[in-house]
């Protein structure tokens, strides 16, 4: 066996194992972090592909960033997880459903020679000198420019839209102006006073 | 070099490869972790000396076997794992707060062609690797099963988010300026233009065009590592310690060794980034490695300065710093930097 296939394996492996278990993990902490070993494995095979930027970027967006913030949401979160097993048999049918179609979608990709997919031509190995970012960027920004402009403003609308959706102002509460307070200045504070000593 | 090591390599056989890396990888560990333990001494020395006092100076001659015996203080100590803690992620925390401060060395390079990995998206892989420095503190923190713990990682985890957001804009620009993503590259081209022709190579590196996104990134590094002025995740009045409450012995040793790891990567990669790595400030004197070693130390020595000088920030004052003053500013440099290179006035052509 090559030492690539071995690493492939490897990191396949762990991947297939965590995946599992941020679904079976009882508690949502332990779930959350075996989503992070399960997205750092998969940027181990991008890198075995020779995607080193998308690799790099996985684990830069969503363990370095996402994943963080998901965490920070579930352990506040007060779950009861006795409440949360009751929906289990409701929710059966339609998370079966899922399954199935993303079983039925991989069989398409993996057994592609089954339906005419092989037409598109396996890449070249890439040379030496050869940069995946460097190929990235150039194609992001010359040949596909608009859809990736697309692309972002659709994100940016999504970003408007959930901080306009979370953006309630209450009247009750009572707020410091952190901008206010760091501008102070001593003589908006304190007074100095020339005085005489007084003697008792 | 290598003529010298085939007959070693004979012996290994099929596993050189693997055990020169590891040799490698000790080659830069070692040297780092006998810099940590004496930076921890430096930083009591230089805080000692700017608040008039003279600092440990008991065990050894002025002191300087202190941190040896620090750190056999804190392996022969006791690790506490408390009865109400999640015990597996309990002792994962202070690895995973070691574990990518040791794995970013990997792509530093210290000379020209002195490196571990010479990758292609070295400084991508350092954004990626340093922004997994935030699991430590939170795993600690929620493993611990405690208040002071949970809140003190609360605060690490918005606070090193915040801050990566304007570290990573700051690095945009200075790929942008060196067309690479390279470590290397970026230092070697830093070391060319009108000034360097002139002998003056210190006015040619980055930290003169990009001057806003070094005050940036210098700041920003200080609030990554969490440290003073922004360590209210271990603020001692407010959270006690922080995520690191109930660690005794080795286990709070490493979260320390983790922090002064971080802080000398950051002053490393400040270095090399906007100060030139390797290469001598002037014509007439050769480059070499201890111009980095100079640099690193004289922004270091800027971090404990910094933590005599100021007083703790507010978390909220630290919140609105990241976000409303450093996050606009860089990105209105990262636009600025981007015209600059394409009007007729670019000085990287």
């Amino acid at each position: 066996m090559e030492f690539k296939t071995f690493v492939f394996y490897f990191l396949a492996a762990i991947l297939v194992f965590a995946a599992l278990k941020v679904i079976t993990a009882r508690n949502p902490v332990h779930a959350a972090l075996y989503l992070v070993l399960a997205f750092f494995n998969a940027g181990g095979i991008w890198l075995l592909l020779h995607a080193e930027f998308l690799a790099i970027t996985l684990v830069m967006v969503y363990v370095g960033a996402v994943m963080v913030l998901f965490l920070f949401v579930v352990m506040m979160l007060d779950i009861n997880l006795e409440r949360l097993r009751q929906g289990f048999w409701s929710y059966l049918p339609v998370g079966a459903l899922i399954g199935v179609l993303l079983v039925i979608e991989m069989a398409m990709v993996l057994g592609g020679q089954y339906f005419g997919l092989d037409a598109m031509p396996v890449p070249p190995e890439p040379q030496a000198g050869f940069s995946n970012t460097r190929e990235l960027g150039r194609v992001l920004y010359t040949d596909y420019v608009y859809p990736f402009e697309l692309a972002s403003l659709v994100l940016l609308v999504a970003m408007v839209a959930a901080v306009s959706l979370t953006l309630r102002k209450r009247k009750d509460t009572k707020y410091l102006d952190p901008a206010l307070q760091v501008s102070v200045k001593r003589e908006g504070r304190v007074e100095l006073v020339k005085m005489k000593a007084e003697k008792e | 070099m290598e003529a010298m090591l085939q007959p070693v390599a004979d012996l290994f056989g099929p596993t050189w490869p693997a055990v020169w890396t590891l040799l490698k990888i000790v080659a830069i560990i070692a040297p780092l972790l006998g810099c940590v333990a004496y930076l921890t001494l430096a930083e009591r020395k230089v805080i000692g000396y700017m608040q008039v006092r003279i600092g440990p100076n008991r065990v050894g001659p002025f002191g300087l076997l202190q941190p040896i015996a620090d750190g056999i203080k804190l392996l022969l100590k006791e690790i506490i794992v408390p009865s109400g803690a999640s015990k597996g992620l309990f002792i994962l925390g202070p690895i995973l707060a070691i574990a990518p401060s040791l794995a970013a060395w990997s792509v530093v390079p210290f000379s020209d062609g002195l490196v571990l990995a010479n990758v292609n998206a070295g400084l991508l892989f350092l954004l990626a690797i340093t922004s997994m420095e935030v699991y430590g503190v939170i795993v600690a923190g929620w493993a611990s099963n405690s208040k002071y713990p949970f809140l003190g990682s609360m605060r690490a985890a918005a606070q090193m988010v915040s801050y990566e957001v304007s570290m990573g804009f700051a690095l945009i620009c200075v790929l942008l300026i060196s067309a690479s993503l390279n470590l290397t590259d970026i230092v070697t081209s830093q070391g060319s233009g009108r000034f360097h022709d002139m002998g003056l190579s210190f006015l040619s590196w980055n930290w003169l065009p990009l001057f806003p996104m070094f005050v940036v990134y210098v700041i920003s590094g200080i609030a990554e590592t969490n440290r003073a002025p922004f360590d209210v995740v271990e603020g001692e009045a407010e959270v006690v310690a922080g995520h690191m409450v109930e660690y005794s012995g080795m286990a709070f040793a490493l979260f320390f060794l983790a922090e002064y790891a971080n802080m000398i990567l950051v002053s490393i990669l400040t270095s090399i980034l906007f100060l030139g790595g390797w290469l001598s400030p002037v014509g007439f004197l050769p480059d070499g490695f201890p111009w980095l070693a100079l640099k690193t130390a004289c922004i270091l020595f800027l971090f404990l300065w910094a933590r005599a000088t100021f007083p703790r920030f507010r978390y909220d004052h630290i919140m609105r710093l990241g976000w409303k003053v450093f996050i606009p500013i860089t990105l209105v440099w990262v636009v600025v930097v981007a015209v600059w290179m394409m009007s007729p006035l670019s000085i990287w052509k």
